[in-house]
């Protein structure tokens, strides 16, 4: 596990799932955006303002910042998905639903 | 009689005018006079659930503004083409808060709205004055080209050049933050509760939970807050609360170039839906029946908003007078006193930051604004 964030309990990761076709352990409770961020991700997609980045803010529903692609579910909120074995998580785009964008 | 100073050693602010209220509407005032020379305290209660400011939808709108009056129309329109200016007047390490103008569409989704539109406008354009109003109609392939977005249903609508749309909330902030940097500028963070005249020097006494503001001059501009302190002013703030419910969407890339009045798309690509006209008194929760409505109107507009999600809805109540103008007056019974109070605080903030703020230092306000006065509703109900 890299970066600033580290599990208390040393509870062992034990969920199997893939990140932008990597493969992944995740911890059983926790969420995409978390698991995400413990990976050192900081780039969730381009803002629509500018070049900034999106990143996840609140972790709760409100601030669209985690959006990724979750088993071909293009702009999902990665804060409100628990993870489970075999999730496919494609990182990057952030894109919002794709009738939006059309 | 400004220049006084803003402190004495009683532990009192002391100031040439002290304004209550610092929403849009108080702190624009308060900018104002403070770069007119005035030493200005503003009293700022926070943000309680009433506060306007922290719920506006954000429209800089002349358009439908001011149909039987046209002193309205034409100070909407001033206070809208003064907005870039006021927006860049604002700019600092933050930046300026996003404005954008270019003008503002009111679409029609039947053969009945064109048609009220139509007669709307020609009432309008019956005005003594034809030039206080370029609103025009536009047909579906004028609609089409200046706004791509809109679905099938839209058949034409209303475009006026001077309309535009900001970020109330940023507005708010960069106004604060000015007026924290401002010397002329002490911002007294306590709720007035009682305001009196005591016939000395600096004859206002503001008291609140801590200590007193003395000042020359006080206006009130607290929208809702001001009808409990207005009558012992000599002051008529006739408002009621009308509830307007408003939808937040996330974040898509840019797709509307234009506000369009109940539609808008802010800067950083969250698309804002409203806006609901309910009478419920002091109630500014949602309900399922006016976000249906603000949800199909919006999805009417503009079908590709079907499948973008929403973040959050709110609901905010409006400061209306009788009429639905703003109420700038100059109290006789109490001199200096004077009340500014308005529906529209994001359209008018740049008049009230320039020219209204001059109205009141130069103590003038009633006289410069005669339509404003509340002695159109007729009998005080400060008087009485």
């Amino acid at each position: 596990m890299s970066g600033v964030w580290r599990r208390l309990d040393g509870a062992a990761a034990s969920v199997d799932v893939t990140v932008d076709g990597r493969a992944v352990k995740a911890f059983a409770d926790e969420t995409v955006a978390t698991l995400l961020l413990r990976l050192g991700l900081d780039h969730f997609g381009p803002h629509p303002k500018g070049d900034a980045a999106l990143a996840p803010y609140c972790l709760m529903g409100t601030c669209f910042g985690c959006l990724c692609t979750i088993d071909d579910r293009p702009g999902s909120q990665a804060c409100l998905e628990p993870v489970i074995d075999g999730l496919e998580i494609v990182t990057g785009d952030g894109a919002p639903s794709a009738e939006a964008s059309a | 009689m400004i220049g006084g100073p803003l402190d004495t050693g009683t532990g009192d602010r002391v100031a040439d005018i002290a304004i209550v209220g610092a929403g849009l509407v108080g702190a624009a005032l308060a900018l104002g006079c403070a770069r007119r020379g005035a030493s200005v305290v503003l009293c700022d209660a926070g943000e309680d659930r009433f506060h306007a400011s922290a719920g506006n939808f954000g429209l800089v709108w002349v358009q439908g503004k001011g149909q039987s009056a046209p002193a309205y129309a034409r100070l909407s329109r001033r206070s809208a083409n003064g907005w870039a200016d006021f927006a860049r007047s604002l700019g600092d390490r933050h930046g300026a808060p996003d404005y954008a103008g270019g003008g503002g569409i009111k679409i029609a989704l039947s053969e009945a709205e064109l048609e009220s539109y139509t007669t709307a406008l020609a009432r309008m354009h019956n005005q003594p004055d034809p030039t206080d109003n370029d609103t025009r109609l536009i047909d579906a392939h004028e609609l089409r080209e200046l706004v791509p977005a809109v679905g099938p249903e839209a058949l034409g609508g209303t475009f006026c050049p001077h309309d535009g749309h900001a970020d109330p909330l940023g507005t708010l902030h960069a106004l604060h933050r000015a007026l924290a940097r401002h010397p002329r500028v002490r911002v007294v963070r306590a709720r007035i509760e009682r305001a009196v005249a005591d016939g000395r020097v600096a004859p206002f006494v503001l008291e609140h939970r801590e200590g007193r503001v003395r000042a020359s001059r006080v206006v009130l501009a607290a929208g809702h807050g001001a009808t409990a302190l207005a009558p012992g002013l000599g002051l008529d703030a006739r408002v009621r609360p009308q509830r307007g419910q408003i939808v937040v969407t996330e974040r898509v890339p840019p797709f509307l170039p234009l506000a369009c009045h109940s539609v808008r798309q802010s800067a950083d690509g969250t698309v804002l839906l409203g806006d609901s006209k309910e009478d419920v008194d002091f109630d500014d929760g949602t309900t399922p029946p006016a976000l249906h409505a603000i949800l199909s109107r919006a999805v009417r507009c503009f079908p590709r908003l079907a499948r973008v999600r929403v973040a959050r809805s709110w609901g905010a109540l409006r400061v209306l007078s009788p009429d639905g103008l703003p109420i700038y007056q100059d109290s006789t019974r109490v001199p200096g006193a004077s009340l500014v109070t308005c529906h529209s605080g994001v359209t008018l903030a740049a008049a009230h930051a320039g020219e209204v703020a001059d109205a009141i230092v130069d103590e003038r306000l009633g006289e410069r604004y005669p339509s404003f006065s509340p002695a159109r509703f007729g009998s005080s109900v400060a008087a009485a």
